[in-house]
């Protein structure tokens, strides 16, 4: 049954596969790792973002990661929006964060119906000149359907960590995630630093929306599998540190893939899932946690 | 409500069931009953967890697909009666909720839900590959076409339901009055000072986790007959997660009435809603409700109620104070 060559492409499809996943993840690595803030209806976005990119696609032949790009600044004011309705409600009073959880699986909710209302239960996709085609390295075949997301992944995550690391507001942000005290102590407005924190965390959403739709057919349902995953890598990483995240979205690609080509398709879910559980119970703060 | 009235008031809404059953003939009003009263155990269920200890469950699914699986299991391995089917369903999910609860010892609060999450999805995977119970395409089941005092098989269900709630609402009234409710009121406020205080908090979240699975278990082991047809798509729904969280959340969720009224309110607008309008949109109505009333009434109906009833009796104080 085993073979080399099927395992060798099975690994190649999990690396390029966790490439992508560290796009989806990287709105949930900032919000859930760097702010304590829960946000269930990240992976609701980038679904959202998958069918803005579609319409785009499909109506006027756009190329898809250009729709992407071209709608994150309406995700990057979108998550501000819900940032202060999130502040206002909830963080301002010191309500319990659980509160906050059971808003955000409402949001995930009504943004799902509503998307379940406007394109329906169908499976879409985009299409584009060089979604067909591969590149070939010896026995392993590299498609373009997923070498191109995962590409965009990888310079995602790389640029989030120069911003990051480098610059003024990338280390306000840091900042706020260790001590927002001490960040108002210094002059600087927490609320302000974490909205602009969030408010990124979300327009990386409208780009992880369209190599979501890249990789493969979406409908409205499969932003659950993606809680699963986003968390599970998350956690994994080390809340919060963006090379961490990256590492761990790799390794569940590949995880995945190799499940899914050795035991089939259906198992392929269980396992981010499991090695969520599996994280979670063992080791809380990750692989690269302190 | 002493417990004697309790009991006297659940026998005669029993009675009265049963008489209504004698009395209406039309089949959908038992349907949309059922529905109604199996999102009222799934709602007082969720809040003996939820509520009164504090852990917020998405896991709905996963107890209530137990739940309606093993009874589709004993069903196909014996044909087994009604009865054995409740008392299988509940056991088993009460298996899983006890299982949760060990869970608590290393997870609290966000981490928590997001691991129950999780599992509804892994048990999901599970079941879909899982051929005995007809794998992803699902399973049709003959249930049997008349009950004996009944007529329709379907008013048989909905007795039967209307007695799963009543006894569902009474193990919860029951846990909140006692010292069980008491030491998990104070697990909701504060874990740590509880534990310092003496209070058993894993004991009693043991004793909490698995009351909640195995009611919401209960809930879905008549489901396989109610419907006739199982497939993990349908008893995996993620509507259950969310109703079963915004019943009580909307109804109010320290108390045992929240729940009912929530479930009764936000059930009854649901199956209005589907006839009327369309199933997407009820369920649109549900969520934004539910984000409605997370933001602007956190402690429910109840909560609405009391804090009016205060200020009445606040007024009144005042007005007193000042003829004197």
């Amino acid at each position: 049954m085993f073979s080399l060559d099927l395992f060798l492409n099975a690994l190649a499809a999990g690396v390029l596969l966790g490439g992508f996943y560290a796009a989806v993840s990287l709105g949930i690595a900032v919000s859930f790792g760097l702010l304590d803030i829960a946000n269930l209806a990240h992976p609701v976005f980038v679904m959202f973002g998958a069918y803005l990119v579609y319409t785009m696609n499909s109506r006027f032949g756009m190329d898809p990661i250009l729709a992407g790009v071209l709608f994150t600044p309406l995700f990057f004011v979108l998550g501000a929006l819900l940032y202060q309705l999130y502040y206002a409600s909830f963080e301002r009073k010191g309500a319990e964060s659980l509160r906050g959880l059971v808003f955000f699986f409402g949001i995930l909710f009504i943004v799902e119906v509503g998307l379940l209302l406007q394109f329906g239960v169908d499976y879409r996709l985009v299409e584009a000149r060089y979604i067909g085609e591969s590149l070939h390295l010896g026995p392993v075949g590299l498609p373009f359907r997923l070498l191109i997301p995962c590409v965009a992944g990888v310079s995602l995550t790389a640029l989030l960590y120069l911003f990051l690391s480098r610059t003024f507001y990338g280390r306000a942000i840091q900042g706020v995630a260790q001590d927002a005290f001490a960040l108002r102590l210094m002059g600087a407005n927490p609320f302000k630093v974490k909205r602009l924190a969030f408010a990124l965390a979300s327009a990386t959403a409208s780009v992880a929306g369209a190599l979501l739709i890249m990789i493969g057919p979406v409908e409205p349902a499969m932003n659950r599998e993606y809680i699963g995953r986003a968390f599970a890598v998350t956690v994994l990483g080390g809340m919060g540190s963006i090379g961490g995240t990256l590492v761990a979205a790799l390794m569940l690609g590949v995880a995945e893939s190799l499940t899914a080509t050795f035991y089939g398709p259906a198992w392929g879910v269980a396992v981010s899932f499991g090695v969520l559980l599996l994280a979670l119970a063992v080791r809380p703060s990750g692989l690269f946690g302190r | 409500m002493s417990q004697r009235a309790f009991l006297a008031v659940a026998a005669l809404v029993v009675v009265a069931g049963f008489l209504v059953s004698r009395v209406l003939t039309n089949q959908y009003y038992y349907f949309a009953a059922y529905v109604i009263l199996q999102y009222v155990v799934l709602a007082t269920a969720w809040n003996i967890l939820g509520g009164y200890t504090g852990y917020v469950n998405f896991g709905t699914p996963a107890f209530f697909a137990l739940g309606a699986y093993t009874s589709v299991v004993l069903i196909k391995m014996m044909n087994a009666p009604l009865g054995l089917q409740l008392v299988g369903g509940a056991a088993v999910a009460g298996l899983l909720g006890l299982g949760i609860g060990y869970l608590t010892l290393r997870l609290r609060g966000v981490f928590f839900s997001i691991a129950t999450l999780a599992l509804a999805v892994v048990l999901q995977t599970l079941f879909v590959n899982w051929e005995y119970t007809g794998g992803a395409r699902g399973l049709s089941l003959i249930r049997p076409a008349t009950a004996p005092l009944f007529g329709h098989y379907v008013q048989f269900l909905f007795e039967v339901m209307l007695i799963l709630a009543l006894f569902a609402v009474g193990v919860a009234a029951w846990i909140e009055h006692s010292w069980i409710g008491r030491g998990l009121a104070a697990i909701r406020d504060n874990e740590e000072a509880a534990e310092c205080m003496g209070v058993p908090t894993l004991r009693l979240k043991l004793v909490a986790t698995p009351v909640s699975g195995a009611l919401m278990g209960l809930a879905g082991a008549p489901f396989p007959y109610f419907v006739t047809f199982v497939e993990p798509g349908s008893v995996f729904d993620l509507n259950y997660a969310v109703n079963s969280l915004a019943m009580p959340m909307i109804g109010g969720s320290t108390t045992w009435v929240g729940p009912i009224i929530g479930a009764v309110l936000l059930g009854t607008a649901q199956q209005v809603a589907t006839v009327t309008i369309s199933s997407a949109l009820n369920l649109l109505i549900v969520g934004v409700i539910l984000v409605a009333f997370v933001i602007l009434a956190p402690e429910g109906i109840v909560g609405l109620i009391q804090r009016l009833a205060r200020r009445r009796e606040g007024d009144v104080r005042l007005a007193h104070g000042k003829a004197t």
